[in-house]
């Protein structure tokens, strides 16, 4: 029979004071702070800015050490190996593909947006397209100046697509290979301070290629001048991201062969560039000409200003 | 454990029984036994299930059966006859023609493969050839576009048949594009939905721009 003092409400005490008392009792335990502590770290990483990656970069710099070192530890005949290598999210890809085109000075794009965990998802799908566009603006911007001839026959001119993927893969893939052997060789003699391995590399290379499929688009305006402007405009944006990449990997090397190394680094990206603009998409006419009209039987009929 | 303690076991109990492992049927006439069935019939249930995949492509549900009873004779079919369509009869020319059969063939199979190993290596739980079956499948409404597209080349190439081929390439390409995302859209992870749609997206629009810039000889 419970005494009045029995059914009187009691005040819980500390769970620690009662666990003292009571040393046999069952206990509960609800693991809420931590919970709560990843869902703000997801958060944090959807939002995408600049400072909040700042602030990831340094947060689990320790976690992301440990990552790459646990990463890569399945053997490379397995599927599971290969599939580190696409280990990307959307926003991720896209946030590289924004960091390729809008260099910040000064920021390396390799410590800012890949951090140990390069992919191949981007630098092999944006070579699919940079080919494709290359071939389909050639064949355009060909179609569209050479309109009004009455010789000119349209053929689509598919072996350039070949040609185009055999040019853009192997640079994407060789100078790449060739500049990591040559900076493992140098490492070799000089202690560099930054070192890269040759993902991270071909990640660069792959990102930087980005900002020529815009501009392959708009060189279907025959206009030269129009041409080469894009044409510097985006070489400058995709080679300072090479640049500012690779110039903390050779500045501490000898003073000329650091200058060499960026220099043919810039020259090789321009001569991708001017390559395609030259061999893809035919010289426009000094005099633009003026509007035809195709009669059906074949024969046309020019206006000439 | 108290109910069990007055039980004894004697070492030497015979074991005794009979287990049955069904191997194979013996009757010549048991229902899944399709050897004996007129060749007339094999052929219709196969032409049956291709046919009824055509019909699910275009007018996509989210019906399983393209997925579950996977098979590549449509994608065969319709590879071989759009190769076939697009030989402009341009084989004696010396020009820089349109592609050639071969390439036609490379580039269906080997970007469907290249697209259902992306989509496997982002993490995606469709099998190999349930992917492949899909992509090749949906090639259904361009291969029709190309067979409107050489119709409408008989009549005349002027610039309204070239209106026309285009909105009819656009709208096939646009269903072909939707048609396998919808199938091929919930067995990948959730926030890589974009990364594995885009490539589709590439594959068919190579398709499309080698049907719209056809020309015959």
């Amino acid at each position: 029979m419970a005494t009045v003092d029995d059914l009187k409400f009691q005040e819980f005490d500390d769970a620690a004071n009662l666990l003292a008392a009571n040393p046999d009792a069952t206990t509960i335990s609800i693991d809420e702070p931590a919970e709560v502590s990843k869902k703000q770290r997801g958060r944090l990483q959807e939002t995408g800015r600049e400072e909040d990656d700042e602030l990831l970069g340094t947060d689990d710099s320790d976690k992301t050490e440990l990552l790459a070192g646990q990463k890569k530890s399945a053997p490379f005949w397995t599927f599971e190996y290969y599939q580190t290598f696409f280990d990307v999210d959307t926003y991720q890809v896209l946030d590289r593909i924004k960091g390729s085109v809008f260099p910040v000075p000064g920021k390396n794009f390799v410590r800012l947006y890949i951090r140990s965990n390069p992919d191949l998802y981007g630098p092999f799908w944006i070579c699919a397209t940079l080919v494709f566009t290359i071939a389909v603006s050639g064949n355009l911007s060909n179609f569209f100046i050479h309109l009004g001839k009455p010789t000119y026959h349209y053929v689509p001119e598919f072996r350039k697509v070949s040609i185009a993927a055999t040019t853009i893969y192997a640079y994407a893939w060789l100078v790449p290979l060739a500049l990591w052997g040559f900076l493992m060789w140098r490492n070799s003699k000089v202690m560099n301070i930054v070192s890269y391995s040759f993902l991270e590399i071909v990640c660069v290379y792959g990102y930087s290629l980005f900002v020529y499929i815009p501009t392959a688009i708009l060189w279907i305006i025959p206009q030269k001048v129009v041409r080469w402007v894009l044409m510097v405009f985006s070489l400058c944006l995709s080679g300072s991201v090479l640049v500012m990449t690779f110039w903390p990997a050779v500045r501490d090397d000898n003073r000329r062969i650091a200058l060499a190394t960026v220099a043919a680094i810039v020259l090789l990206h321009a001569l991708l560039a001017v390559g395609c603009l030259a061999y893809f998409f035919d010289a426009p006419e000094l005099d633009y000409p003026a509007p035809i009209i195709p009669a059906h039987n074949g024969t046309t009929v020019t206006t000439k200003s | 454990f108290p109910g069990l303690a007055d039980v004894s076991i004697s070492g030497d109990i015979p074991v005794e029984g009979e287990i049955t492992v069904p191997v194979g049927s013996n009757s010549p006439d048991e229902d899944y036994s399709t050897l004996d069935e007129p060749v007339k019939d094999t052929i219709m249930r196969d032409l049956k299930a291709v046919g009824k995949k055509f019909v699910h492509v275009m007018y996509p549900k989210k019906s399983s059966a393209l997925l579950r009873d996977w098979d590549l004779w449509g994608p065969l079919v319709l590879c071989v006859s759009l190769a076939l369509m697009l030989q402009g009869g341009a084989a004696d020319s010396k020009d820089d023609g349109g592609p050639q059969f071969a390439e036609v063939f490379v580039i269906i199979w080997f970007g469907a493969v290249v697209i259902t190993l992306n989509s496997k290596l982002l993490g995606g739980t469709i099998s190999f050839f349930q992917s492949l079956c899909v992509l090749g499948y949906c090639v259904l409404p361009l291969t029709v576009a190309m067979l409107v597209c050489r119709l409408v080349l008989l009549a005349g190439s002027g610039t309204i048949s070239f209106i026309i081929r285009l909105i009819v390439v656009v709208a096939m390409f646009g269903w072909s594009t939707l048609a396998s995302t919808a199938f091929l859209a919930d067995s990948q992870p959730p926030n890589r939905k974009a990364l594995v749609v885009y490539p589709i997206f590439l594959f068919y629009f190579v398709i499309s721009w080698m049907i719209l810039t056809f020309t015959p000889q």
